[in-house]
């Protein structure tokens, strides 16, 4: 097993183990979608309308929220140190990272949409629209996320200002991801175009988000 | 004297001490010179005197992108070639850039009043300033975290590369979502195309802008380095204290 895969399996291990609270994302996610309910009132037509608005912004939320524990953990316990001084490229290392953190925060996202877009009244094509974004938008909050975690983890109160810096860039993803649902299920754009620029944001965050972060790993050491 | 020079702090506190009267006097030379003109220019036949507060709110958004663009010069300055002035002119640049960006904003919503009858709208430029806007302030905000200044320097300038890549970005999906959500825009400031009346006091105004912002910069840069010298003294002095 190369170093990288078992990195990835580590990863994956410490989240879905007691403490490791990759559920936790999904916990927060309900709440939020919870919530709107109260503020917006019972209105179904309404709910519906914005549904897809309300997935997509609880779904940025808990992802930044779990943002915290993608290299906390790993500075605490020492194994940041490994990881910057050892063999493997620290930007293959990091993208294995965030990798098994998307699949253990940002996957259950997607994967419990269907169920939360029942408490909004979306038909069938509006959820499939969500949950289709979701999966294609939220790798991309991961890895841009990851650039903020690699710049604010030596930071004490780092959390925080971490979301005040990945919020910003975060704006792009969330505009095409609704724009690409409400598109799908209202028109009146083809589904298509959103979601390819959305698919292209994903691919160009996939690439800068390694660079940066290992980058900022770096430059960040005393 | 060659501009590798003006890598040593000390050469260059005297290069500003040298030219900072001069780029004052300049400073307020091109503004006398461009107040003058924007009073004598003519009003718009449709938006009267309120046409005015273009002659500051147009230099001002040139400059919040030209601060931006500064910062990332000065960034790549620290990371490729550890110029020792290029984190101190990241740092000088960040509050005075987010000044004129917020000065953007507010002679913008102060326009938008009168012409539109509403302080602020969703429009896809007054979006993408006040993301602009965002991003100084968390260049800021990291700034102002980490207490080492270099390390600061080198955090800040990874944070304003990734903010330069993205500006764009964020400035065509704002328009895609503005195009998407509003059909027919608020901003309409077409009728005759701008006349040179009012172009040439534009022109002047926005050499003015430029030459404060400058002279703001070369002052904030002097004042950083004096303010590093200051801390590192405190420190050599608390390390010599008798006791430690």
């Amino acid at each position: 097993m190369t170093a990288l895969a078992a990195l990835f399996v580590r990863d994956i291990r410490i989240a879905v183990r007691v403490g490791g609270g990759a559920m936790i994302g999904v916990l927060f996610f309900l709440t939020i979608v919870a919530l709107m309910p109260f503020a917006i009132g019972p209105d179904l037509a309404l709910l519906q309308r914005i549904g897809p608005a309300i997935l997509w912004i609880g779904a940025l939320l808990a992802s930044l929220l779990a943002l915290d524990r993608l290299l906390t953990a790993d500075l605490e316990d020492g194994s940041l140190d490994l990881l910057l001084m050892g063999g493997t490229p620290l930007e293959l290392a990091v993208a294995a990272k965030a990798l098994a953190h998307w699949l253990t925060t940002g996957l259950p996202l997607v994967i419990a949409t269907p169920v939360f877009a029942l408490f909004l009244n979306l038909d069938l094509t509006a959820t499939a629209a969500v949950a289709g974004t979701l999966f294609v938008g939220t790798p991309a909050l991961t890895f841009i996320g990851l650039i903020g975690a690699g710049l604010t983890v030596t930071l004490r109160r780092g959390g925080i200002l971490l979301s005040v810096l990945v919020l910003p860039l975060a704006i792009p993803v969330l505009i095409f991801g609704v724009a690409a649902s409400n598109a799908a299920i209202v028109g009146p754009l083809p589904f298509g175009t959103p979601f390819l620029i959305l698919c292209a944001l994903t691919l160009v965050s996939l690439v800068v988000g390694p660079f940066a972060a290992a980058l900022a790993l770096r430059q960040g050491q005393d | 004297m060659a501009l590798i020079d003006l890598a040593n702090p000390s050469r260059f506190l005297s290069f500003v001490d040298r030219v900072l009267p001069w780029l004052t006097g300049a400073t307020a030379l091109a503004f006398a010179v461009g107040l003058n003109q924007v009073y004598l220019a003519p009003d718009d036949y449709q938006q009267g005197a309120t046409v005015k507060i273009m002659f500051i709110h147009v230099p001002s958004a040139w400059l919040a992108m030209f601060g931006w663009t500064v910062m990332s010069v000065a960034a790549l300055g620290t990371l490729v070639w550890r110029h020792p002035l290029a984190d101190v002119a990241a740092k000088a640049a960040a509050p005075i850039g987010a000044a004129f960006t917020l000065l953007c904003l507010i002679t913008g919503s102060l326009w938008g009043r009168p012409m539109w009858g509403t302080y602020w709208v969703w429009d896809a430029r007054l979006t993408s300033v006040f993301v602009l806007f965002l991003m100084y302030l968390g260049v800021i905000a990291l700034w102002r975290t980490i207490e080492d200044p270099s390390r600061a320097a080198r955090v800040a300038a990874i944070l304003t590369l990734v903010g330069a890549i993205n500006i764009p970005i964020i400035k065509y999906s704002v328009e895609f979502w503005n195009t998407l959500h509003q059909p027919a825009s608020v901003m309409r400031l077409d009728g005759p195309t701008i006349h040179a009346s009012i172009l040439i006091p534009l022109l002047v105004m926005a050499a003015a802008f430029t030459l404060l912002f400058v002279t703001l910069h070369f002052a904030a840069m002097r004042n950083e380095i004096l303010r590093r010298r200051v801390r590192t003294m405190q420190l050599m002095q608390a390390q010599a204290a008798p006791g430690s």
